[in-house]
């Protein structure tokens, strides 16, 4: 019983890894072909089933016109896109947060309870739903194809996923901490500044890292809102999907853009085992 | 607690969010109420006609949220049973336990429309390693073709994509879960099974209705996923609610139509929400 047991978890564990792992592989060794060994059929081991060579990386580096597809660009359009929407969003929903745990507002039949959830409601609405008032709204003020527009709309992607983290790890960190800088002498201000942030760092970096999940990881926005002037990542490797495919860039280009975020796998691992998340998660 | 410039806090964040989105919903709400299109831009007044065009002779909406509401419960109860056994097995004792837990996570980290672009170069019907494999015993799935075996495929790729969220929320939740219930359960004898029936599960109810909830509402608004795909097709064997107001609205150009669409797709949405939030309290805390 126990080693049927046993050996069904790992059989279980074995399965989904292969099938995590699975189209990682394909495109690393599709990334490392060329037109024949693409298009002769499924080919997967290098030097075994087809030669190797380095023209799907090379052709990261190389512009269009030189049958590149140069995401470099698009690349840190999306870092600084992403990074200025979360640090935004972290900022403002941070304050939000604090301000619905610690105060109590009231206006009408409005209370903290029905703010929060005005907050995290905006996560309900489907993307294509503000898309064309946005398409309007942006060109209106000539933000279309532009970095900021981009940023303001992610945004209102990124600042419900802030709030509603921190608000919940502030509801778990003591009153006591605050009421001891008042005491001390400082004013609200600086109790907020000079103590609970401090002790708040690791609630502040699980919704960073779920900000940049979510801010890096989209795509309808960046594909509605920016044409020419401005790619991010996600919009200039989908571009590449058209009929006449070069699977080998393509999947260069893709393994690029999905390593950075695979680094924040090990990161929230970590926050897993020491049991910080689960305090910031519920 | 309580003092004066409370405000200072709430407000940024608040008016901020208020001021990005009241001209968009405000818009919207105009909109539907106008037959703006690429012939006729303008804002004119033609009342709820929109509305009685959507409800009466738009059977393609109501198909592709029919096909929605299967896609999103469907791959919502697949990745919440495979998300809470994988977090199960790596919450105890395993080996290689944080590698385990590391490579699950990894999916969710990916962009959703990139790893389906790679899936489809993946379940390419010619040039696929599936494919390929399954020649070996004469088959050759239409993955992408087909209009059922293309549901599925959707399917596999949200599958892969959205378990690891789910399997984050739970096993975050039982990392935090008290330890004496598991103790007495054990001195009373209770083997795994009874333990996961009268201990675990029931400890773990609002952790499982929050984490379904979130990736419900997340999974209502699949998009990307079958643009890059499929796009709706074949035919509209994929089409899903977003995608179809998509195509209305910004291919189409139909922006009056499609917001009347848009308003009454989030108004579903909520109303739904709410009675599914009310199910799942009623069948997972009935126990306790």
């Amino acid at each position: 019983m126990r080693v049927l047991y046993t050996s069904l978890k790992y059989l279980a564990v074995v399965l989904w890894s292969t099938f995590v792992i699975a189209p990682f592989l394909w495109a690393v060794s599709t990334s490392f072909k060329d037109f024949q060994s693409v298009t002769n059929g499924a080919t997967y081991i290098p030097w075994v089933d087809f030669e190797p060579n380095l023209e799907g990386w090379r052709a990261l580096w190389k512009s269009p016109a030189q049958g590149g597809v140069d995401i470099v660009e698009p690349f840190f359009n999306s870092v600084f896109v992403t990074a200025s929407g979360s640090l935004i969003s972290i900022i403002l929903g941070t304050l939000a947060a604090y301000a619905l745990s610690r105060f109590t507002f009231k206006a009408g039949f409005i209370r903290n309870g029905d703010i929060t959830f005005f907050f995290i409601s905006q996560r309900i609405m489907p993307p294509v739903v503000l898309a064309i008032p946005f398409f309007i709204m942006l060109g209106k003020f000539s933000l279309l194809d532009t970095l900021a527009g981009l940023i303001i709309v992610y945004i209102v992607l990124l600042m419900p996923i802030a709030v509603w983290i921190m608000v919940d790890f502030f509801n778990k960190v003591p009153v006591e901490i605050d009421e001891t800088a008042l005491i001390d002498g400082c004013n609200p201000l600086q109790a907020f500044y000079k103590v609970v942030l401090p002790n708040s760092i690791p609630g502040i970096i699980v919704a960073g890292m779920f900000c940049m999940i979510f801010g890096w990881t989209d795509f309808f926005f960046s594909f509605i809102l920016t044409f020419t002037e401005v790619q991010l990542l996600p919009v200039a490797i989908v571009a590449l999907n058209s009929s006449i495919t070069p699977w080998w860039s393509l999947s260069a280009a893709a393994l690029v853009s999905v390593a950075p975020l695979v680094l924040v796998a090990f990161i929230v691992e970590r926050y897993l085992s020491k049991g910080n998340l689960s305090g910031a998660l519920k | 607690m309580n003092f004066k410039h409370k405000y200072l806090f709430l407000l940024p964040g608040l008016l901020v969010l208020l001021a990005i989105l009241i001209f968009p919903i405000g818009f919207t709400v105009r909109l539907s109420l106008s037959s703006w299109d690429s012939f006729y831009p303008a804002l004119d007044f033609i009342g709820i006609e929109n509305y009685v065009r959507l409800f009466t002779d738009d059977a393609r909406f109501w198909e592709a949220f029919g096909r929605l509401s299967l896609l999103s419960v469907t791959t919502v109860f697949l990745q919440y049973v495979i998300g809470f056994g994988l977090a199960l097995i790596v919450w105890k004792e395993i080996a290689f336990q944080r590698f385990f837990r590391v490579l699950f996570l990894i999916p969710m980290m990916t962009t959703p429309v990139i790893m389906t672009v790679i899936w489809r170069t993946f379940f390419h019907e010619s040039l696929g390693p599936v494919n390929d494999i399954l020649s070996h015993f004469n088959l050759a799935p239409l993955w992408l073709s087909s209009e059922t075996l293309s549901k599925f495929t959707v399917m596999i790729v949200e599958v892969w994509q959205w378990t690891p969220f789910m399997f984050l929320l739970l096993l975050a939740g039982l990392l935090s879960l008290p330890k004496e219930p598991f103790l007495a359960a054990s001195i009373d004898g209770a083997g795994p099974i009874r333990t996961f029936v009268y201990v675990t599960f029931p400890l773990m109810a609002p952790i499982s209705i929050g984490a379904i909830i979130i990736r419900l509402i997340e999974a209502s608004k699949i998009m990307d996923t079958v643009y890059v795909l499929t796009s709706g097709g074949p035919g509209t064997a994929t089409e899903t609610s977003s995608f179809y107001i998509f195509i209305k609205g910004l291919r189409e150009f139909q922006f009056g139509y499609s917001a009347a669409l848009s308003l009454t797709y989030l108004i579903i949405m909520i109303i739904s929400f709410t009675i599914i939030a009310k199910i799942l309290v009623k069948l997972m805390v009935r126990g306790n």
